[in-house]
């Protein structure tokens, strides 16, 4: 009779329909629903931001894969380029691209009158302003590859002036060409002419991806070439000192090392060096590799340097944690059978930490081939139109980076510049893509294996 | 039966494999083990009962010095194999680790093939001189640890694919492809179920005739059944030792009695 008592001392619970949810049941579902909420909207605005970041750099960026060329029916006088008449190489290469003048306002004429097009209201200059000041150059290299050509009328496709290319891009418009001093709506109607008459041709620019930087009136000229060598030269020490550095010293730390003060030091040094601001390791590196190494200025192996002190961090911490996970009933078995401590890490833990530590090495080498501060710091900023050599003397060359190629060219005045940057940017962005696809592709191939 | 008070017990001692004399282990302030006298012999099973936390499979541990992977682990005393103090500085713990296996609770096959699995112990010791010998030495250990004729048609397999009850018996297969003398099982049925542990038990009896085997136990009625000699830890002590049917049958002390029959532990 007693348990009947005590089965009454909470009268509050009453026995109610499963049919119809209780009050403190409707409130954790709500709470739930709220916090459902909650994650879709963070999960909405994170993706629209990204949506935003990219429709704004595609839209902006994609049109410099693209580029206004013209096709010249080049007259190319002996007279003028050959002045000796014997086609020795060197008196060829004498001629500047200054000498290239008359030539190219014989070519625009020529072209012109075979076209059939009437330059009405515009003077020689003028239309020959629609033509891109890299045009001798690019008749010029033309000429030295292949000093036959000397003597004929050639068809060269050179660049179009980065305004009218501009005009092909919607960037320039009849309205805005009225009141720039570097365009007119006269010469716009000339370009729109050449169009349709075919002499004028916007296609696929290899030369934005492949060319060196220009100077700062012809963008259209301006390419990723140095920089993106550059950058692969950078990404290539990086990969080769901080991989195996970084990952000795998580193994020394992580499986070897005592644990004491002196290593509980050090542990927390590394976290910490992981969140240093780049632009100290800029500092750090004029400091070190070029005032006090004398390594040179504006060189990948500096770069290289730097943004490997700054992607070893991120290598070790990741590597620690992919041994950390490893079950240590693997090092028992290993131990337990024999094996030297040296054994069991190099034959059994390191294998099992691979995919780990691939991906933690891959994500650090994107975050250096983004990082631009420090690079600024070691003069890879500088204007530099030559190719670097082939490694390892390339090394030691003068040469850009991509992200300091976008720095570089957003700080420039022409509208056609802030295109060529948001080219830049994807170009970069494919470069990243393809790291991170490649970190996917090798962790699951290591994870398959086992 | 006095001669079975751990005292006065009368131990052939051209037989004693493992001598264990006044162990201590602390784990930084705590005193694990204390005092454990202990003589393991040749060709016999001996079995390390006792409740939770008494430390039987930390004095399992101390035989091949797998206790030196964990850094506050310290130990006093001696332990003896074959005469020799394996605490001693010029011993390496590798070197006896191969003569003195193991074998863990949970089974922990490498994630690689079955073959590779009882490949490596022969590998790194050099017991192999040719692909042909080594064949030869995986096929016998595999048949030893009672796995062959599951296994022969996929040695190359991963292992961590078979069962639990196979993965141990791999893992005992392992252990033995080392030639070890001293086998150590450290619970090794605890993840099994009762036909893979009637399985391991027979293996068990059948390894004993090579080697010698010690294995720490949870299941009084497997130390029954598998065992010549039973220990019995409790709160870091060794409270009684002597032969299993003994224990079992007629215990000395008070709290044997008690944890056999189910009023301690």
């Amino acid at each position: 009779m007693t348990d009947a008592t005590a089965s009454g001392a909470a009268p509050e619970r009453r026995h109610t329909s499963l049919m119809t949810a209780d009050k403190g049941t409707r409130r954790r579902n709500a709470a739930e629903a709220r916090f459902r909420a909650y994650g879709l909207a963070a999960i909405a605005v994170g993706l629209a931001a990204l949506v935003i970041l990219l429709v704004s750099i595609l839209s902006q960026g994609l049109s410099s894969f693209r580029q206004a060329y013209v096709t010249l029916d080049v007259p190319l006088t002996a007279e003028t380029l050959d002045p000796g008449g014997n086609r020795d190489p060197a008196d060829i290469a004498s001629v500047s691209t200054f000498g290239y003048s008359s030539i190219i306002r014989d070519a625009v004429l020529n072209t012109f009158r075979n076209a059939g097009i009437e330059i009405e209201g515009l003077s020689e200059d003028e239309a020959r302003g629609i033509i891109s000041p890299e045009a001798s150059a690019q008749i010029r290299d033309r000429v030295l590859a292949d000093p036959e050509l000397i003597g004929q009328t050639v068809e060269i496709e050179v660049l179009a002036n980065s305004w009218i290319d501009g005009y092909f891009k919607g960037r320039v418009t009849d309205r805005t060409a009225e009141l720039n001093s570097n365009v007119s709506p006269a010469q716009i109607q000339l370009a729109q002419a050449m169009q349709d008459a075919g002499i004028l041709n916007v296609h696929f620019n290899w030369a934005f991806i492949t060319a060196p930087d220009a100077s700062d009136n012809r963008p259209e000229a301006a390419g990723l070439g140095v920089a993106i060598i550059g950058s692969l030269y950078m990404m290539l020490i990086v990969l080769c000192l901080a991989l195996p550095i970084g990952v000795a010293a998580s193994i020394y730390l992580e499986e070897f090392a005592p644990q004491n003060w002196f290593t509980d030091v050090i542990e927390v040094n590394i976290s910490n060096l992981a969140a240093v601001p780049s632009i100290v390791y800029g500092i750090l590196g004029l400091a070190i590799f070029i005032n006090f190494a004398g390594l040179p200025q504006s060189a990948p192996i500096v770069g290289g340097l730097v943004l490997t002190l700054m992607t070893l961090p991120t290598i070790i911490i990741a590597t620690r944690a992919s041994l950390k996970a490893v079950p240590p009933s693997i090092r028992d078995a290993a131990l337990g059978i024999g094996a030297s401590k040296m054994q069991s890490v190099f034959h059994h833990v390191l294998p099992l930490a691979m995919p780990g530590i691939l991906t933690g090495t891959i994500i650090g080498l994107a975050q250096a081939l983004g990082e631009t501060a420090p690079l600024l710091l070691i003069g890879m900023v500088a204007f530099v139109r030559d190719y670097p050599a082939a490694p390892p003397d390339g090394f030691f060359d003068p040469a850009s980076a991509l992200p300091v190629q976008v720095y570089n060219w957003t700080q420039r005045a022409d509208p056609a510049f802030v295109e060529r940057a948001s080219g830049a940017i994807i170009v970069l962005l494919v470069f990243l893509l393809i790291m991170n696809t490649l970190a996917i592709v090798l962790r699951r191939r290591f994870e398959r294996r086992w | 039966m006095n001669d079975m008070r751990p005292l006065e017990r009368i131990v052939d001692t051209d037989n004693v494999k493992i001598a264990a004399k006044n162990v201590q282990v602390y784990y930084g302030d705590t005193h694990a083990i204390k005092d454990v006298d202990v003589d393991i012999l040749a060709n016999t099973v001996t079995a390390f009962i006792g409740p939770s936390g008494c430390g039987k499979s930390t004095f399992l541990r101390c035989i091949n010095r797998m206790n030196d992977t964990i850094d506050i682990a310290r130990i006093e005393g001696n332990i003896l194999l074959d005469g020799e103090d394996i605490y001693d500085k010029r011993v390496d713990p590798v070197q006896l680790r191969a003569r003195v296996g193991m074998v863990f609770q949970k089974p922990n096959p490498f994630p690689k093939s079955i073959y590779d699995n009882v490949a490596y112990g022969p590998k790194i010791h050099g017991l192999a001189r040719n692909k042909a010998e080594l064949d030869e030495i995986v096929e016998k250990a595999l048949r030893r640890g009672a796995i062959w004729d599951e296994v022969k048609d996929r040695l190359h397999a991963s292992g961590t694919g078979l069962s639990g009850g196979q993965q141990q018996r791999l893992c005992i297969a392992r252990a033995v492809a080392t030639e070890p003398e001293v086998l150590l099982m450290d619970e090794p049925c605890s993840a099994l179920d009762p036909i893979a542990t009637a399985q391991v038990e027979e293996l068990i009896d059948e390894l004993k005739e090579t080697y010698s085997v010690v294995i720490v136990t949870h299941s009084m009625q497997q130390a029954a059944r598998v065992s010549q000699k039973t220990a019995f830890f409790h709160l870091g002590n060794l409270v009684e030792y002597g032969d299993t049917g003994d224990i079992f049958n007629t215990p000395q002390d008070q709290r044997t009695e008690s944890y056999i029959t189910g009023r301690i532990g």
